[in-house]
């Protein structure tokens, strides 16, 4: 099935987003936006595959052989450290909601009902 | 707004959302048979333009250096948030700390064989990090990689069951220094290139040969330079969380 | 002079970093200094570049990576006036919110200084980048300096929420715009928006460009907070502090739609243009919504920043039906209101921080007749909230002409109605305010018994009332509302933005000067619009319509309760239903993401291909 990878990217984010909206803990909640990210990247990575293509990396192979697209791959590096760091913030974020609201469930935190 | 109908919603969007992009994935060319016309022209003349043989790397401290400085900074912002958050938490409790008391009770149990083999792997950690760092232009790896593997290092120290004695090696102004340190010196290196070369992040160190160790310019500079920040960052992090976990007397 | 084009970027990359480490041991005095002497460079470096680029726009290659081949292969930076524009409104905002900090804070470490200089070096690189990936990649900045900017108070409990929920929100959004850039990658090999923008030329729109268009624009327009993607944005208002705020309002939100519009006119122009009025269509129905819905909520707040951020969703809805009427007059007026609107609300929130800081409450009935003491503020609130009216003959109300004037032209005529209405309101709702804090006008309790107890327990930024205002807090928000009035009264300001933003809109001409030779291109001139003299009567009718308002808010109790109980019933109950939709849970929020998102991405698929 040659557009596997897509459709399991679709199924992540479905799954991720069903995480957020559902989860009664907020760590469950950030892990689910993992999910998420994965979804992303496997978008990414499979975007730059080539049958029968190597790794972009040149030293001891012929020049001009096959190569998969290497800039999909400095995308999703970029992109790994970027969510990676945001989701320790979420996480502190959540460590303080604990200690200041003494639960982690979002619908304890009642700090801004309108 | 009921759970009950929060749920609901997602219950018709969700799908719906998954339909749209399935529909615009459609339209993808099939795995395995991508075109792209920047992707095989830079696989092509990098070799020759920059002496780097892992074009990865070579993109992302030369082709597209500038992405890599957003991102440094990215790194640098939400670890300074993380420290931000969780460093005026810790201070809050500093009064209820008992220190000595907390590492006997939580590591006390750790045998001497765990420590002896913390402390061999500790200097095996540091010099594959730094190999994977010197060699992001020639090899797998990089800045990114290689910092995380030279962050693993002292962690051992923790795994070992001296968690105090980590604090005491990386404690929070070094972490933090070394995270400057390194995002500074990769945005002196672009302007570096402004200075020397005419234009900002432009490659102006002499090339060299294709393979060797002081080669493509200044890409192993970069290398070094994000090594550090990544290092600095991820260690502060961990610590962050580690003292929340460990040091904070829960109550 | 173009090798000064990355600076703006340089600047506070440098500054930043070495105001986190010194922030724990420096004096005071040397951090506010080191901000803002970067702030102010910044501002000065991005106002060079709009001049250098307002005779003809270029392309800046970083790493000296010129296309090979009619391929980009470096990231480019695209220098156009607009873009170049909106960076150094940004970085002007800026100096203005840390010029504010300097007394607002009482003690403050190096670490707000350094986020907002990193907020700032996101914000400015994102109005400078021609690169589709960087356009993310300076999002993401912004949004990772802005979620800990909100969460900096975290002695108290709201801004940590109101910080997961922007957080959360602000990441999906950027996850959606990862997977259309995969999309667009494969279908064009492109990163460059001006090369993708070529690549797509010539093709008829098809699923997988109209789904990269709408994941792209549901990323954006989540950022410029648009219904139902808006849920974070009075949540982060509520809890950042006000320095924070008047650059989230004043330019952050704005940023947003700077990339929607440079994203329709460099890249999806070419494929879409056989479809814009149904495009034009599905922009006008969101933004009216957002101007609706905004200007209602608006109405029933009283926690000031709270009502304050729904007047700027208001405001977004109608940049939204401006952006979307896709005519280079509509864009020019909008360009023209967001600089007025974004100098007004900044100067409305430091007003309200004057508050904030004097009386430790921000609750309106508790600051029942407290503002006079400070009776120079309350002039400056009014004077703001008649600004955002659009009155006459000042620069919101020149953008405001111009845009009603292309609705006209666009056959959506009826759009000015909507403009009305919400100014009104918006603009209504900060009068009651001001007639309450200010004059004591008004009963001193409100409606609902539950609200004011709510509002007790709520803790606010700073803590125990003061007796004194620095006079810096007063100062920087006068200057910025004479700047807001006076702006687009210069000689030639408002022709040249329309001038502008006609080559703004000319897609065949990116392509050419930002891959090409950078050959001069011969730019079509244009006879700038003229202010009509109904546009006058429009804009006199906001006014009235918002001390109308405003009168009937504070006297009309009577009035409103004497209605009978059938009309009573469901307007409350509607209210009530429509403020718990707004329950402050993030599970609540990404729900209605995701049902925007698919209905903005069905409704493409059905009206664009």
């Amino acid at each position: 099935m040659t557009s596997f990878p897509f459709i399991v990217a679709a199924w992540l984010l479905l799954v991720g987003l069903w995480g957020v909206v559902s989860s009664r803990n907020l760590v469950r909640t950030v892990l689910s936006l993992t999910v998420v990210q994965s979804a992303t990247y496997l978008v990414l990575l499979g975007v730059g595959y080539r049958t029968g293509g190597k790794a972009p990396i040149v030293a001891d192979i012929p020049l001009g052989s096959r190569l998969v697209d290497p800039i999909v791959q400095v995308l999703v590096l970029t992109d790994v450290v970027i969510e990676a760091t945001v989701l320790a913030l979420l996480l502190a974020l959540v460590v303080q909601a604990h200690k200041r609201f003494g639960s982690v469930d979002p619908a304890e935190l009642r700090a801004l009902r309108n | 707004m009921s759970r009950r109908f929060r749920i609901g919603l997602f219950a018709l969007a969700g799908p719906g959302l998954t339909a749209v992009l399935l529909i615009g994935m459609h339209g993808l060319p099939a795995f395995g048979h991508l075109h792209a016309v920047t992707g095989l022209l830079i696989d092509r003349i990098e070799p020759h333009l920059r002496h780097a043989t892992d074009i990865v790397t070579a993109l992302n401290f030369d082709l597209r250096a500038y992405d890599t400085l957003g991102e440094e900074f990215i790194l640098f912002a939400s670890v300074t948030g993380v420290a931000l958050l969780l460093r005026h938490l810790r201070n809050e409790d500093e009064s209820r700390q008992d220190v000595r008391g907390i590492e006997e009770h939580r590591f006390g149990g750790a045998s001497p064989s765990l420590r002896m083999t913390g402390l061999v792997l500790i200097p095996m950690m540091v010099a594959l990090g730094a190999y994977v760092v010197l060699h992001g232009a020639l090899t797998p790896g990089g800045g990114f990689q290689g910092g995380i593997v030279l962050a693993a290092g002292p962690l051992a120290i923790l795994l070992a069951g001296r968690y105090l004695a980590l604090r005491r090696v990386a404690p929070d102004w070094a972490l933090e220094s070394l995270e400057s340190v390194g995002a500074t010196a990769y945005t002196l290196i672009g302007v570096g290139g402004l200075i020397f070369a005419g234009v900002f992040m432009k490659n102006f160190l002499p090339l060299g040969t294709p393979g060797k160790l002081l080669s493509a310019g200044t890409m192993p500079l970069n290398s070094i330079a994000v090594g550090l920040e990544v290092t600095g960052a991820f260690l502060l992090t961990w610590t962050e969380f580690f003292d929340q976990a460990l040091l904070v007397a829960r109550r | 002079m173009s090798h000064l084009s990355a600076l703006p970027v340089v600047v506070p990359f440098l500054a930043g970093p070495l105001l986190v480490t010194i922030g724990t041991f420096a004096p005071r005095w040397i951090e506010d200094g080191l901000g803002l002497i970067s702030a102010l460079a910044v501002s000065a470096l991005c106002l060079l570049l709009v001049v250098h680029a307002s005779t003809q726009p270029y392309a800046y290659w970083l790493g000296g990576f010129r296309p090979r081949q009619g391929v980009a292969i470096g990231i480019s930076l695209s220098i156009d006036p607009l873009g170049a524009g909106m960076a150094a409104f940004a970085a002007i905002l800026v100096t203005a919110a840390l010029a504010y900090s300097l007394r607002y804070f009482d003690a403050v470490k190096g670490l707000f200084h350094g986020l907002m200089l990193l907020f700032m070096a996101g914000m400015v690189g994102f109005c400078l980048t021609g690169d589709l990936f960087n356009l993310v990649v300076f999002f993401e900045l912004m949004s990772a300096a802005a979620y800990a900017l909100t969460a900096y108070r975290i002695e108290e409990r709201a801004p940590i929420q109101g910080a997961i929920n922007f957080a959360i929100t602000n990441s999906v959004a950027g996850y959606a715009m990862f997977i259309a850039i995969g999309l667009l990658y494969a279908r064009t090999g492109a990163l460059n928006l001006a090369q993708i923008g070529a690549a797509l030329d010539g093709h008829p729109a098809d699923p997988l460009v109209v789904v990269s268009m709408v994941l792209l624009f549901a990323g954006f327009l989540t950022k410029a907070a648009v219904v139902p993607l808006h849920f974070w944005l009075a949540d982060a208002h509520a809890v950042a502090p006000v320095p924070v705020c008047v650059l989230f309002s004043g330019v952050m939100v704005e940023l947003g739609l700077y990339a929607v519009a440079r994203l329709y006119w460099e890249v999806f122009a070419g494929p879409l243009a056989g479809h814009a009025g149904q495009l034009r269509a599905i922009f006008v129905a969101f933004g009216v919504l957002t101007a609706l819905l905004g200007a209602w909520m608006c109405l029933v707040q009283r926690h000031i920043k709270r009502l304050l951020a729904f007047s700027t969703i208001s405001h977004v809805g109608m940049f939204v039906c401006g952006i979307g009427l896709l005519s280079p007059k509509a864009l020019a007026g909008v360009a023209v209101y967001i600089v007025g609107h974004g100098l007004t609300k900044g100067a409305l929130f430091m007003c309200a921080g004057v508050l904030l800081h004097r009386f430790a409450t921000i609750d309106e009935f508790d600051l029942h007749g407290l503002g006079r003491e400070v009776p120079v503020v309350g002039v400056l609130f009014a004077a703001g909230a008649l600004l955002l009216a659009a009155a006459p003959p000042l620069t919101l109300y020149l953008g405001k002409s111009m845009l009603e004037g292309a609705s006209t032209e666009a056959g959506y005529g009826w759009l000015i109605a909507v403009f009305v209405l919400a100014s009104a309101m918006t603009a209504g709702a900060m009068l009651r305010v001001t007639g309450r804090v200010f004059l004591g006008w008004g009963p001193a309790e409100g409606p609902d018994p539950r609200q004011a107890r709510a509002a007790e327990k709520r803790v606010d930024e700073t803590r125990g009332r003061r007796d004194h205002t620095p006079l810096v807090m007063v100062v920087v928000p006068a200057v910025l509302l004479v700047t807001a009035a006076a702006v687009g009264l210069v000689p030639g300001a408002v022709p040249a933005v329309e001038h502008q933003a006609l080559r703004f809109v000319d897609h065949s001409a990116y392509a050419r000067w930002v891959l090409g030779s950078g050959r001069h291109i011969i730019w079509p001139a244009i006879k700038p619009s003229h202010v009509e003299a109904v546009d006058v009567l429009f804009a006199l009718l906001s006014v009235g319509g918002a001390v109308g308002l405003a009168a009937l808010g504070l006297f009309g109790r009577p009035l409103r309760e004497g209605l009978p109980p059938r009309i009573q019933r469901p307007a409350r109950h509607a209210l009530l239903t429509l403020r718990r939709l707004h329950s402050g849970e993030i599970g609540d929020y990404i729900a209605w993401w995701t049902a925007g998102t698919a209905v903005l991405g069905a409704a493409c698929l059905l009206a664009l291909t």
